[in-house]
């Protein structure tokens, strides 16, 4: 086989099971199908009788529903039927899981009601023999709306002169959360220095490649509901859905069969997932629906959308003694699944990789009449991310230290782990100088400087970015996830010997089949080719959370791993009963189980036959071989790393050209190096593209305006550099794996690294800060800005209003 | 008023009477059956839906099925032979060239079209050639790794065009 001959197996033979797989840059089983396109995305499936249904959707931000006629979108021939709100008014709303004391919950009707509150809001629903079909009626439903004034700015909306998205709340105001620990007053009280920027982290579309799908069957006979589903969340959405149809939950069977992609977008329940099930009840037949790209623009949630001020007390020397930040988070106009609970993970990774010693962070969540904000990979933690790396780099550049020297001063050592962070987390387990130092070196850092010292000289402008990041993944548990933050785990050999893992963890391009398989292999002493990988059928998988928050190896592949040592547990007391000997001298290992000495061993596949055919069994012993564990995780992993960028930066046309970008991540041990490599190239490219390119943008009437893709900057290959990376490996304490999770490393750290980079490059010009995408005209406005400014304050001057707890900048903002 | 069309796909004639607006990347996927090649946008920005026609890459989604009456049509189906893979597909497997597997036929037919016209394409080459192919997932690197594989591969064997077939 292929793989066997890719990874050259080094097995240890002192007779204990040995990473033979783990570790290894093994090809994924995954991929046969996909390159070939024969596998099958929800769709490609096409049922006998199907139907395709398109959705009739809001052109306007704020509107009364004044009346809607559907008898012309009925006449066209080859439609089926037409529905509005007056006929799904039985469908559950769409579930906020999140629950907080004050917590604003707009009811969320799967068909907008009496009123709709953002562009792309579905009115009605076509259903109609093909798609084609289906679009031209969906046209032809005439509402006739009453528009009503549009809020879509969060400090406007929080004013007294605002329309209110929901007028039942009479404020836009979803919640306010506060995180306070430390003396801060006194802190910012005894500061010597104050440093203080506002930044906007902008709103960006998660743009899966595939975009959303359902097809839904219901079979009245069986009381079945088949429901596929572009998801990351099979189980969770099942039980969802369930409640919005009214079916038990017995008679639901969601199947997440090949997903193209999620980062966030798919961990939800939409109004289509309610909706279509409903039309296959409805009409007895089975329907489809699939997005097109200018829904999933408009109707898909987005990510970020935050408003912050942060301010940091220093001494001197550069400690750092307090951080204060108040951010306003944009919700849209209803929350999704996980809408408000965004901001508060972002709070809680306020303290980054640092020791602060006091801290308070005020969030307010905002109505706007605008698409819903959830979780888009890192979901809270890039947003915390850049405000603490961008305001770092800030302070060192007042202070007139290196923004290398000044994170080193405030990292907590080595052996102050497990960390407890003035936010309340327990870090695991880091080194942040060890991955800091071999990033410094990897990137040519001391070389990097010079030539900038050099390059100013002769009116070049490079700049160098630093970001030190600390993630929160793993997630999660229990108690800290609305819906449970555990996972399923269910191994079963079957009597031929080829073993069968069923996981909770919902894959979408993670590469699990593989590194499942890899881990099950290592511990079973058999072929990462006799391990299949099942996932995504509610029916053939025991109950599970599904993938995201990069949990999918560290809390699924755990709960594998326990599951296979209920097995091995097993097997060993039938090999210990067939070879004469006791349980515990049994090992497992290279297709084999052998007692004590090596003498006396027998096949694995012999043994598992005795299993079944249970002919010679101990007394007790439960014949077949099939164990599921649900692991719950005791607490959150914390991958860390540090990212550097280099750039120049054209200060005649704000042209940013991006030299190098290096990453030292560490999450932990590592199964399987290329699929960590591939999530972190990832995670780069799109955090790199919410630096330099992404932006979602809303005009005051609540118009998406960058809704298209060739308006909305995808990064495309050419844009980015070759990303170098390495890394240092920490294992984690809380699983016995020893992982971490690596999905999100990429976006977290790259953000803030990138307008380091550029902020670093442009201060000698008096650029303190660019707001993001770093786009040339951004970039040139601020250079402009920067040289019209008044002349820098002296340095007493900063000192004396730094004492006063105010703003210092060595020049005008940019 | 509809259309019949004649394409050949994969070498397999494929006869239907079709809408004049009926797409390309439908009719490969309803009428032909053949799901491999994706809709990623139906606006031509994405190449998810990237086939070839008479041998150079075209995306489908902004091709209608009577233009391409006539024509020959390679899908990502119609690259392996047999059970053996085509070396492009073996360059992204081996080179974890795809994440979730989406824009991959696009990437892989887009690529068969740069190799057919410059076989030893560098790195920058490839980025400039596949910028009609968004991948979400992968950053890029490794598809452009993918491709300097299967172009090693290539320039060593005799070269076939699979749109000639």
């Amino acid at each position: 086989m292929a793989s066997k001959a890719k990874a050259k197996a080094k097995v240890k033979t002192n007779g204990k099971a040995a990473a033979h797989w783990v570790g290894k840059r093994l090809k994924r089983k995954e991929d046969p199908r996909l390159i070939q396109g024969i596998s099958h995305y929800t769709d490609d499936f096409k049922l006998a009788g199907m139907l395709c249904c398109a959705f009739t959707r809001s052109p306007h931000a704020h509107a009364e529903i004044k009346a809607i006629r559907t008898d012309a979108a009925k006449a066209l021939p080859g439609v089926v039927a037409v529905f509005t709100a007056d006929d799904t008014g039985g469908i559950g709303p769409i579930p906020c899981a999140m629950q907080m004391p004050g917590l604003k919950v707009p009811k969320h009707p799967v068909l907008a009601t009496g009123r709709v509150r953002y562009v792309g809001e579905p009115v009605a629903v076509v259903v109609a023999e093909d798609i084609y079909i289906a679009r031209d009626a969906a046209e032809l439903v005439e509402v006739d709306y009453e528009p009503l004034p549009v809020v879509t700015d969060m400090e406007k909306a929080l004013s007294n002169e605002t329309t209110y998205v929901h007028d039942e709340f009479k404020s836009n105001q979803a919640f306010t959360h506060t995180l306070k620990n430390g003396d801060i007053d006194a802190a910012f009280k005894k500061a010597d220095r104050v440093v203080k920027q506002r930044m906007v982290n902008q709103r960006l579309a998660p743009i899966a490649m595939e975009a959303r799908a359902v097809l839904a069957e219901y079979l009245p006979g069986e009381n079945r509901l088949t429901v596929w589903s572009s998801t990351q969340i099979p189980h969770l959405l099942k039980t969802q859905m369930s409640v919005m149809v009214g079916l038990p939950e017995t008679a639901v069977r969601v199947i997440a069969p090949e997903v193209g992609g999620g980062f966030g977008s798919k961990l939800n329940v939409y109004a289509e997932e309610g909706v279509v099930p409903w039309l296959a009840m409805k009409l007895g037949r089975p329907v489809k629906w699939a997005e097109t790209r200018r829904e999933n623009f408009l109707a898909t949630i987005h990510g970020r959308d935050t408003i912050n001020d942060v301010e940091l007390a220093l001494k001197k020397d550069g400690k750092i003694m307090g951080m204060r930040a108040r951010i306003l988070a944009d919700m849209g106009a209803y929350h999704q699944l996980l809408t408000p609970l965004i901001p508060q993970l972002t709070a809680l990774m306020h303290a980054g990789c640092y020791k602060i010693p006091a801290i308070q962070i005020d969030i307010v969540g905002v109505f706007t009449n605008k698409m819903s904000t959830d979780a888009y990979r890192g979901a809270g933690r890039p947003e915390a991310t850049y405000n603490v790396e961008r305001i770092m780099d800030i302070a060192a550049l007042e202070l007139g230290q290196d923004p290398v020297e000044f994170r080193l001063k405030n990292f907590p050592q080595p052996k102050e782990f497990p960390f407890t962070t003035i936010t309340g987390l327990t870090y695991d387990s880091a080194e942040y100088q060890q991955a800091l130092a071999k990033a410094l070196k990897l990137a040519g850092y001391d070389a990097l400087r010079r030539r900038q010292k050099n390059g100013r000289k002769a009116g070049k402008y490079y700049g160098v970015g630093v970001s030190t990041y600390v993630e929160i993944c793993a997630i999660g548990p229990s108690a800290a996830t609305p819906a449970g933050g555990w996972e399923s785990g269910t191994v079963r050999i079957e009597p031929t010997g080829k073993v069968t893992l069923l996981t909770g963890a919902s894959p979408h391009g993670q590469g699990e089949e593989t590194t499942f398989a890899q881990l099950l292999a290592d511990e079973l002493g058999i072929d990462p080719d006799d391990v299949n990988v099942v996932h995504g059928d509610t029916m053939a998988v025991p109950y599970g959370i599904g993938t995201f928050g990069s949990r999918g190896t560290a809390v699924g592949g755990t709960a594998a791993y326990f599951a296979t040592q209920k097995l091995k547990a097993k097997l060993s007391t039938l090999a210990a009963h067939l070879l004469g000997c006791k349980p515990a001298d049994i090992t497992i290992g290279r297709g084999r189980l052998s007692a004590k000495g090596g003498k006396k061993s027998i096949a694995f596949g012999e043994l598992v036959t005795a299993a079944y055919t249970a002919h010679n069994i101990p007394p007790g012993f439960e014949p077949g071989l099939e164990a599921t564990h649900f692991f719950e995780p005791p607490n959150f992993t914390f991958p860390f790393g540090t990212h550097i960028a280099s750039v120049e930066v054209d200060v005649e046309t704000g042209e940013v050209k991006i030299e190098k970008y290096v990453g030292v991540d560490d999450c932990g041990n590592i199964i399987n190096p290329m699929i960590v490599a591939g999530q972190i190239h990832g995670g780069i490219a799109q955090g790199m593209g919410q630096a330099m390119w992404e932006e979602l943008i809303y005009n005051e009437d609540g118009q998406l305006i960058t809704g298209t893709l060739m308006d909305y900057a995808m990064p495309k290959a050419h844009f980015f550099p070759e990303f170098t990376l390495d890394h240092t490996v920490t294992p984690s304490p809380v699983n016995p794996m020893g992982v971490k999770g690596v999905g999100e490393a990429g976006t977290i750290a790259s953000t803030p690294c990138m307008v380091n980079a550029v902020c670093d490059a442009l201060s000698p010009l008096g650029v303190r800060h660019i707001e993001m995408p770093l786009k040339p005209e951004r970039v040139w406005n601020a250079i402009r800005a920067a040289q019209t400014a008044p002349a820098p304050a002296s340095s007493s001057e900063m000192t004396s209003r730094a004492k006063r707890g105010t703003s210092v900048s060595r020049r005008r903002r940019a | 008023m509809k259309k019949n069309v004649t394409i050949t796909v994969n070498g397999l004639e494929q006869r239907a009477t079709v809408e004049p607006r009926l797409l390309l990347v439908h009719f490969l996927r309803e009428t032909a059956g053949l799901t491999g090649t994706h809709v990623g946008c139906e606006t031509s920005l994405c190449g998810a839906c990237t086939v070839l026609m008479d041998g150079r890459a075209v995306k489908s989604c902004t091709v209608l099925a009577v233009q391409a009456d006539g024509h020959p049509v390679t899908t990502v189906e119609g690259l392996a032979n047999g059970a053996k893979l085509h070396p492009i597909q073996e360059g992204f497997w081996e080179e974890h060239g795809l994440q979730c597997g989406f824009c991959t036929p696009g990437m892989i037919m887009c690529s068969h079209d740069l190799l057919d016209h410059n076989p030893s394409p560098s790195d920058s080459e490839i980025r400039e050639a596949i910028n009609g192919n968004i991948c979400r997932c992968t950053g890029y690197q490794n598809i452009v790794a993918a491709v300097k594989n299967a172009s090693r591969k290539m320039s060593k064997r005799v070269p076939a065009r699979a749109g000639a077939r």
